[in-house]
């Protein structure tokens, strides 16, 4: 008996399974140890996630809310249309400079009807509007000339400090060291605010105005930027899915073995690593320089980001077409269909969900991309919206969504870092919203075998 | 080698439906077919046995050119259906295979539904005039393959939902559906329980009154009990050919006999 317990625990599992032995111990503690590595992997990486969305969110939420003033503005025809035959050609000759005075007075006039009383000038209290402003009344009234002669109500951007005050980026403390604001004029629009004057709304500007100067920061908003990404999109959808579709299949289904068809393939993975600003510099010199296409125009940018989500919608095509198992292109030869018809009646169609989801992941990678836009000009501050794609929209000036981001974040005025965190914000949701659709496009078109 | 034909030629009486003369098969360097001389007859069940990697299934793959996609393989030596050489260079392989109908050895049904399935070769090749004509073609392979009664009342349910041996009758249902000639299956039992293999060798046995049926199997039960003639298939070389009984019972050749008692293998 002494010997069998003896050689026991010389051989693994001799010992009684009650009693975990050492080196069973020493494995169960080593697995324990990797999975909690694991586990603050993944704890330090959702950190992280969520230190960047509190800090985008607690910068940019506050751009989706704007402050106004309701200013009741008389128009007086002998200031705005001498000739009185309302014809907006000829009113267009009162510049900004002549509707400035009438929304300082339409202010001056509102307070006192409302019994508010200050003592800082008519030039200081109209300092609260944004001048911004007076180009909107302007446009309101070469619009609609008929409201000449009459009162009508305005709802006044506030001026970026006022509006600041509101979002707590400017306090009392700050304004008396700014020579933008005063601490006076912050104590008027407190009152404006309590005769019910003064208020926030939801900031419909943000979407579609387009840029504004560095001293406007609240009227800045995204409309050219959007419209251009929106642009440049469409031309990758439109030319990179075909084109990546066909040549995966081409090289997937069809192309000889050889060394070219390697050659080939081994250039798109290269290409897929390429940084993005070299695909700019090639634009830059093929479209613009060589081509002649204009700068700043969606429709470079769009063929910038086509060649670069290229390798990407090929290469994810590729790999959902290699998932598809032979025995289904077997089943389909046997029965006499040409190469063709395996492919495109049984291979394909398997193959989609991977390709849809391969491409939006392009897509949302161009969408997402600045590098390339900023050497082929689309940097540039464009306030004017391109026209529709059948107007040749693509040939417009126009901005992307992350060069706006990037522009913004270069000027001086904090009320900018808002509206960057705001465009971030819109920018993640944009992304969000394809990838939800890849998503749902996935499950849609998932088939099992 | 050469006497085996010999006496295979007298056991043959009509013109065979396959003539294969010295075909060679070339895997890259790999020689994985040697110099196969064969015939096989018309409305016979001929299986090829032979221990894995004697390439029996290689020989099949080449009855109807599957082979040629594969980019390495390489077929020499004269294989005639009907007298024509089906590698001739004005043979398109697509036509050749709405011919010779293949059932693999994994059920590999479409992901479609049951009626597309066995619809999908007669549409390629036009087999039906209206929706009525293709409704009778899907009725009558199906009911050859002996699986109209599970599947009548679920034609439009996706094959892939079958079970394993109804997946391979439904490819058996599909590859009859284009009508072909000759009928080549690859070891098509080798995924099924007995029940279902069962099923489907008696379908084979049926289906012979209208096709050459030419079985590769792993199986010699299952060989002995389906095909009238079997070849014996060892490193590349076809060892003996002829009448079912006859190998299984006197073969000629010591290689068949060691593989058939169980020596080798």
């Amino acid at each position: 008996m002494t010997d069998v317990t003896a050689a026991g625990p010389t051989g693994a599992g001799k010992g009684s399974l009650l009693n975990q032995d050492d080196r069973t111990g020493k494995r169960n503690r080593a697995e324990g140890r990797f999975k909690m590595y694991g586990l603050i992997a993944v704890c330090i990486g959702i950190g992280m996630l969520v230190l960047l969305l509190i800090s985008i969110l607690s910068n940019g939420l506050s751009s989706f809310q704007q402050t106004t003033l309701r200013i009741q503005v008389d128009l007086p025809e002998d200031k705005l249309d001498k000739s009185g035959v309302r014809d907006p050609s000829v009113m267009s000759k009162v510049t900004t400079f002549g509707y400035a005075p009438l929304l300082r007075d339409g202010l001056v006039a509102t307070l006192a009807a409302n019994g508010i009383e200050t003592e800082l000038s008519d030039k200081d209290v109209a300092e609260l509007i944004s001048d911004e402003s007076v180009a909107q009344l302007r446009n309101r009234v070469l619009a609609n000339p008929d409201v000449i002669g009459t009162t009508i109500e305005v709802n006044a951007l506030a001026s970026g400090r006022i509006d600041g005050y509101y979002k707590d980026r400017v306090t009392m403390a700050s304004a008396e060291r700014d020579s933008n604001i005063s601490p006076e004029q912050l104590q008027l629009a407190d009152r404006l605010k309590e005769a019910g004057l003064l208020g926030t709304s939801f900031n419909w500007l943000f979407f579609t105005a387009p840029d504004a100067s560095d001293t406007r920061p609240e009227a800045a908003g995204l409309g050219v930027a959007i419209l251009g990404s929106l642009y440049m999109m469409l031309i990758v959808l439109v030319l990179a899915l075909p084109i990546g579709v066909a040549a995966s299949i081409y090289l997937e289904e069809f192309a000889p073995q050889n060394r070219w068809t390697d050659l080939i393939e081994v250039n798109i993975s290269n290409l897929a690593a390429v940084p993005s600003i070299v695909f700019g510099i090639l634009g830059l010199a093929i479209f613009i320089n060589f081509a002649g296409l204009p700068q700043s125009a969606p429709i470079v940018g769009g063929l910038v980001l086509t060649l670069m989500t290229l390798p990407t919608i090929i290469i994810a095509t590729r790999a959902a077409l290699k998932a598809v198992p032979p025995s289904i292109r077997d089943a389909a030869l046997g029965l006499g269909a040409s190469k063709m018809q395996s492919v495109f009646h049984h291979v394909l169609p398997l193959a989609m969900p991977g390709i849809l989801t391969g491409t939006i992941i392009g897509l949302a990678q161009a969408l997402g991309e600045t590098a390339p836009l900023l050497l082929i000009g689309m940097v540039a501050f464009v306030r004017e919206y391109p026209d529709s794609p059948l107007d040749g929209g693509f040939f417009d000036p126009a901005t992307a969504l992350p060069v706006q981001i990037f522009n913004w974040t270069q000027r001086s005025d904090p009320a900018f870092v808002e509206r960057a965190s705001g465009a971030i914000i819109v920018l993640l949701l944009f992304l969000l919203v394809m990838n939800l659709t890849a998503i749902f496009l996935r499950r849609k078109f998932e088939r099992r075998w | 080698m050469k006497d085996t034909n010999m006496t295979e030629n007298a056991v043959t009486t009509d013109t065979p439906k396959i003539t294969a003369r010295g075909v060679q098969v070339y895997y890259g360097d790999t020689h994985a077919i040697k110099d196969v001389d064969v015939e096989i007859a018309a409305n016979t069940v001929t299986a090829f046995i032979g221990p894995s990697g004697c390439g029996k299934s290689t020989f099949l793959r080449c009855i109807n050119r599957m082979n040629d996609t594969i980019p390495i393989a390489r077929v020499e030596g004269d294989i005639r259906i009907d007298g024509e050489d089906i590698y001739d260079k004005r043979v398109d392989p697509v036509q050749l295979r709405a011919k010779v109908g293949m059932v693999f050895q994994k059920p590999n049904p479409f992901p479609k539904s049951i009626y597309d399935n066995v619809a999908y070769g007669p549409r390629i090749h036009g087999l039906s005039k209206n929706k009525a004509d293709l409704d009778e073609i899907v009725e009558n392979a199906l009911r050859r393959a002996a699986l109209w009664d599970e599947a009548k009342d679920r034609l439009q349910q996706p094959g892939t939902g079958l079970s394993g041996g109804q997946q391979q009758r439904l490819c058996i249902a599909r590859a009859v559906a284009t009508a072909p000639e000759i009928l080549l299956m690859d070891e098509p039992c080798s995924a099924l329980d007995p029940i279902a293999t069962a099923q489907v060798e008696e379908l084979i046995d049926e289906l012979r009154q209208n096709y050459s049926v030419v079985i590769v199997t792993h199986s010699m039960q299952q060989a002995a009990r389906v095909s009238q003639k079997t070849a014996f298939f060892h490193l590349g070389h076809l060892v003996e050919y002829g009448e079912t009984g006859k190998i299984f019972t006197s073969p000629e050749d010591p290689r068949t006999e060691s593989y058939i008692s169980g020596r080798i293998g």
